[in-house]
């Protein structure tokens, strides 16, 4: 399957990075890591470009990871749609001590406006 | 995440706990901090593990007795602050502070046999009054935008809206100032559409 997963940075990005990449080397799906801007991030995008270069390194899979700038939401769904994606990945959101979720406001937008399915991963 | 934002003005007193009165269905209901004993404790975790699921809000309560205790040794410890509504010896209404960096997060959930009594208005000034005492100085809180009977309550105890562009308000109260000076905040609180003064029992 075409996959595109994007992070920012955030720690469930992270967690939605290192699934999507193990689970490609187990399906064989054709992945592409998108490393988009965050402003709720504290990670600088070229850390998390490093991250992501190392994970699919780690795994011994042929993905592409690319820079992508601008407002994240609605970047992701053009690429998804332009180059005919099957799936967006995303972090499933951020939990408080309390333990409650909230969902981030990239995902919000890409859940609302994407024609792909999407997962958001816990 | 984002800065939070907090209303400039301090709220006025909330009652203190230990306080009882008359629900809307003639029900004796006490407030009480959580004494930290295991008989309440277990009742708590009695009221949880029969909870509604569909009243669940954002993944809390969890489901399950494993995870409704694992939950609780999280929110009833340390620097948490909570609140039980007692029926006698049945607990109707639940509602916890808990520490999430210079601020506290609230929560509230009120048993579906007690909803609708007015015991989530009585269960949350309770706690905000323990919190209160304790020094506590902001407090915030999301609550899913469709539950409107808990977004009037929160406003009407004088939360103000401080996030409205997501699926969840976040919403804050100053309930001390605060210990280092005043702290500037602006910006208007969102419109919420629908004032329906139903009590709120739930998140």
């Amino acid at each position: 399957m075409k996959v595109l997963c994007g992070i920012g940075g955030s720690d469930d990005s992270f967690r939605a990075l290192d699934r999507t990449v193990e689970r490609a080397a187990v399906a064989n799906d054709d992945l592409t890591v998108a490393v988009v801007d965050n402003e709720d991030s504290s990670v600088a995008p070229d850390e998390v470009l490093e991250r992501a270069r190392e994970a699919v390194a780690d795994a011994g899979i042929d993905a592409e990871v690319r820079r992508v700038e601008g407002d994240p939401g609605s970047r992701l769904i053009e690429i998804a749609e332009r180059e005919a994606f099957e799936e967006i990945v995303l972090g499933g959101g951020h939990t408080s001590p309390m333990g409650k979720i909230t969902i981030g406001s990239i995902a919000e937008f890409v859940l609302l406006n994407a024609k792909t399915t999407v997962t958001l991963v816990r | 995440m984002s800065d939070r934002r907090y209303p400039d003005a301090v709220a006025d007193a909330f009652p203190i706990p230990p306080t009882e009165f008359t629900d809307r269905e003639g029900r004796t209901v006490e407030i009480r901090p959580y004494d930290g004993g295991n008989a309440a404790y277990e009742s708590l975790v009695g009221m949880y593990d029969d909870f509604d699921p569909s009243d669940r809000a954002q993944g809390i309560p969890p489901g399950g007795e494993k995870r409704i205790r694992e939950w609780l040794d999280a929110i009833l410890g340390g620097d948490c602050y909570n609140v039980i509504a007692w029926c006698g010896d049945e607990v109707a209404g639940h509602a916890t502070l808990v520490p999430d960096g210079d601020a506290y997060e609230l929560a509230i959930f009120v048993h579906q046999e007690y909803q609708r009594a007015g015991i989530g208005t009585h269960l949350i000034r309770g706690l905000l009054g323990h919190g209160q005492a304790e020094g506590v100085e902001k407090v915030w809180l999301t609550v899913e935008r469709w539950n409107r009977a808990a977004v009037s309550l929160y406003k009407k105890i004088g939360f103000e809206t401080s996030d409205a562009e997501s699926f969840e308000l976040e919403m804050g109260l100053r309930l001390n100032a605060d210990a280092g000076g005043e702290e500037g905040s602006e910006g208007e609180a969102g419109e919420i559409g629908g004032d329906d003064d139903g009590e709120s029992d739930r998140e």
